[in-house]
């Protein structure tokens, strides 16, 4: 036992003594994990949503138009700016404004013909940059709507049957989807496995520095000297996810809508797998320089798969069902639940399990392979 | 003590060490004396139960060391050719780590941690990170962390390799206390002078061989030669070095600049080799006698000299 805890605490000593090792475990995941949550909507709690910016070319000037023009400007989710038609077309072709929409003279009187039955149709052009296609199409949703309400002012006009509320499912009613939670627990596991790949190299570093011998040479036995480094590697990952989910608490209000056993649990869960992959990384690799390469390498694919970068709900299905076999993915999926989806300790049971599974795997393999001569 | 029979190990189609065998007394200190290469490191690294023989066997106070928690582990302490250190943590807390490998904690740590300071001389050191330290204090340190536990068989790995005559000389006066002591000590080395002047018995070893093994003095009588004669000749035209090689008692000459060596069997044939010298173009300034060393004994027995073997 003294040895055992000794061993933990040198790794400590070692990992809290290393500025480097200390920024990319604790500071780059808080200042990578602000910008993707920043860029992914950031708390949609507290923000006004960016407007999708529209230009208007009014060639009638009548009341209909004007009516159309007002009710667009309220809609929340566009920014619609009168424009004549040249400027209009030029900002699109520039890629200065997504969208423009252009409406004829004699619009209101053919339109309301139109609507009845009799009379040609007439025709709003939508301008769009070809980059903005799905914009467009948003505008084009919303033109009609506003049309019928632009409509129904006029005499003997008519209102819609129905109205619409949109309700994104989150942790609660009045609970909005913040991405900082999704990006913070993403960015967590990238550099805990960063952190993981440097617990690999630095086991392969003691046999070339003849501290393996020293440990050899000492009554020890395999358990002590692989599940101290375990350890220690995963006392490190439980503070990274501790610090860096309080920052995202404190700055950006994410909070542990769901279960917090559920949370605690998928983060030593985590922690625990993210040792093991380094022991693995030991045993399976030669020197310390081809860890390095292929770990990255392998680490930055899994983290991808794992929808930390770009959440997996974004994913195509087939990548949907085939990331469930990165076990990374388990941890995304079990922290997103406790987090910001709000959903109850069962929801964490299987990501829990997939994780320990793992780490059991990548254990016996690293205890399997590891090359325990001191030579 | 420490004995070893017949040890073999393989290296793919390497035969590192073939079939080495001594036995250390207690209290002895046994050098293993051989050229880069030659199976010293393999061969300690068997000793203390670090790499699994191919075949052969070794005994410390008659105990195997089987398995990783072996207690026949804590009689030895291993001094690796490495300087075997965490650098960025300091002494002191290197030396608790690796006391604590033995078990050792608290006020028991504590005073070992001073003993083995100061016999390495370390001791107002100890709180530096070893990064800061010299070549020559990292490896006072590497030996002082292999001393924690109190062994009584010590094995050494090129202890000095790569520091300066000052430490070097420190590290001997240190290995000098731990034999007064009534330890044990396994040394190895390619420098044939500290083995000369530190151990008991040799083995001399290449490619994975021992090849001859006794103490000093007897090793030096497996020399060819009793001595060797240096004569620095007043002309450097000297004609005649065939013909000394082949005078009576001469084993070997060789003529380097104006410096005429001989190798001699008897001292007692100088007077009339001198005369032989002063008749044939080959007067002469100065003349001094160097006695044979191991590594003449390396060179006798291999064809090659042990600093470039
Ligand atoms: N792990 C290893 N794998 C392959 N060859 C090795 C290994 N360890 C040592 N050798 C080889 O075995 C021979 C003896 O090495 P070593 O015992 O280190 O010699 P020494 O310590 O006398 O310099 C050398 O040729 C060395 O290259
Ligand atoms: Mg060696």
């Amino acid at each position: 036992m003294t040895a055992f805890l000794a061993l933990v605490r040198k790794d400590l000593q070692i990992f809290f003594g290393d500025t480097r090792a200390v920024i990319m475990a604790f500071a780059a995941p808080i200042l990578i994990g602000s910008f993707f949550g920043y860029v992914f909507g950031g708390n949609q709690n507290k923000k006004e949503s960016t407007r999708l910016e529209v230009l208007f070319v009014d060639q009638e000037q009548g009341l209909v138009t004007k009516q159309l023009l007002a009710s667009m400007q309220q809609d929340a989710n566009l920014e619609v700016t009168p424009s004549a038609l040249e400027p209009a077309r030029e900002a699109v072709h520039k890629g200065k404004a997504p969208v423009a929409i252009i409406i004829p003279v004699g619009f209101g009187d053919q339109a309301a013909r139109a609507l009845f039955g009799s009379g040609a149709k007439p025709e709003i052009t939508v301008l769009f940059d070809p980059s903005h296609q799905v914009e467009a199409s948003m505008v084009r949703g919303i033109l009609a709507g506003q049309m019928m309400v632009a409509m129904s002012s006029k005499p003997g006009g008519f209102s819609l049957p129905f109205m619409t509320k949109d309700e994104a499912l989150t942790a609660r009613v009045g609970v909005a989807y913040n991405s900082y939670a999704h990006s913070f627990g993403g960015m967590a596991i990238q550099f805990m496995l960063f952190m993981g790949i440097d617990v690999g190299i630095g086991l392969l570093l003691l046999r070339q520095r003849g501290l393996w011998r020293r440990f050899r040479a000492a009554p020890l036995s395999k358990i002590v000297l692989l599940g101290s480094r375990a350890a220690s590697a995963m006392l490190v990952g439980m503070m990274i996810l501790a610090v860096v989910f309080t920052f995202a608490r404190v700055v950006f209000g994410v909070k542990i809508e769901g279960s917090l056993p559920g949370f605690i649990g998928v983060c030593g869960a985590f922690s625990l797998m993210t040792a093991a992959y380094g022991l693995l990384i030991a045993a399976l690799a030669k020197t310390p320089e081809a860890a390095r390469g292929l770990a990255i390498l392998a680490t930055l694919l899994m983290v991808m798969m794992s929808g930390a970068w770009v959440p997996s709900f974004m994913f195509p299905s087939w990548m949907q069902s085939f990331t469930k076999l990165v076990p990374a993915r388990w941890a995304m999926d079990g922290l997103d639940a406790m987090t910001w989806r709000g959903l109850g300790i069962e929801e964490a049971l299987l990501p829990i399990a997939v994780l320990l599974g793992s780490t059991v795997v990548f254990g016996a393999i690293a205890v399997w392979r590891f090359r325990w001569e001191a030579d | 003590m420490l004995t070893a029979e017949n040890l073999k190990k393989a290296y793919g189609s390497l035969q590192a060490v073939d079939g080495v065998s001594f036995r250390v007394g207690p209290g002895e200190v046994f050098g293993l004396l051989g050229p880069n290469g030659a199976g010293k490191t393999t061969t300690i690294g068997m000793l203390a139960g670090l790499v699994a023989p191919d075949s052969g066997e070794v005994r410390i106070a008659g105990h195997h060391i089987s398995g990783d928690t072996s207690p026949q582990k804590r009689r030895l302490g291993v001094v690796p050719q490495e300087l075997a250190l965490f650098d960025e943590l300091s002494a002191a807390a290197n030396l608790t780590l690796f006391g604590a490998l033995y078990g050792l904690s608290g006020a028991a740590e504590a005073k070992e941690q001073d003993r083995v300071l100061t016999l390495v001389g370390l001791a107002d050191r100890a709180k530096d990170k070893v990064s800061n330290f010299s070549g020559g204090m990292k490896r006072r340190l590497n030996l002082a962390a292999a001393l924690m536990h109190d062994p009584q068989v010590i094995l050494l790995d090129e202890p000095t390799v790569g520091v300066d005559p000052q430490s070097r000389n420190a590290i001997f006066d240190n290995l000098e206390t731990l034999k007064a002591a009534g330890k044990t000590l396994l040394y190895t080395t390619h420098y044939m002078e500290e083995a000369e002047r530190l151990c008991d018995h040799i083995a001399i070893m290449d490619h994975g061989k021992v090849i001859a093994t006794d103490t000093v003095a007897g090793l030096l009588r497996q020399a060819p030669v009793s001595s060797f004669v240096l004569i620095d000749l007043v002309a450097n035209d000297f004609a005649n070095l065939v013909e000394a090689a082949a005078l009576p008692g001469v084993v070997s000459a060789t003529l380097s600049g104006r410096q005429l060596r001989l190798g001699v069997q008897s001292m007692g044939d100088l007077p009339e080799l001198l005369r032989w010298l002063l008749s044939h173009g080959g007067e002469f300034e100065h003349v001094q006698t160097e006695r044979p060393t191991l590594e003449t004994v390396f060179l006798h027995l291999t064809g090659r000299s042990l600093r470039d073997a």
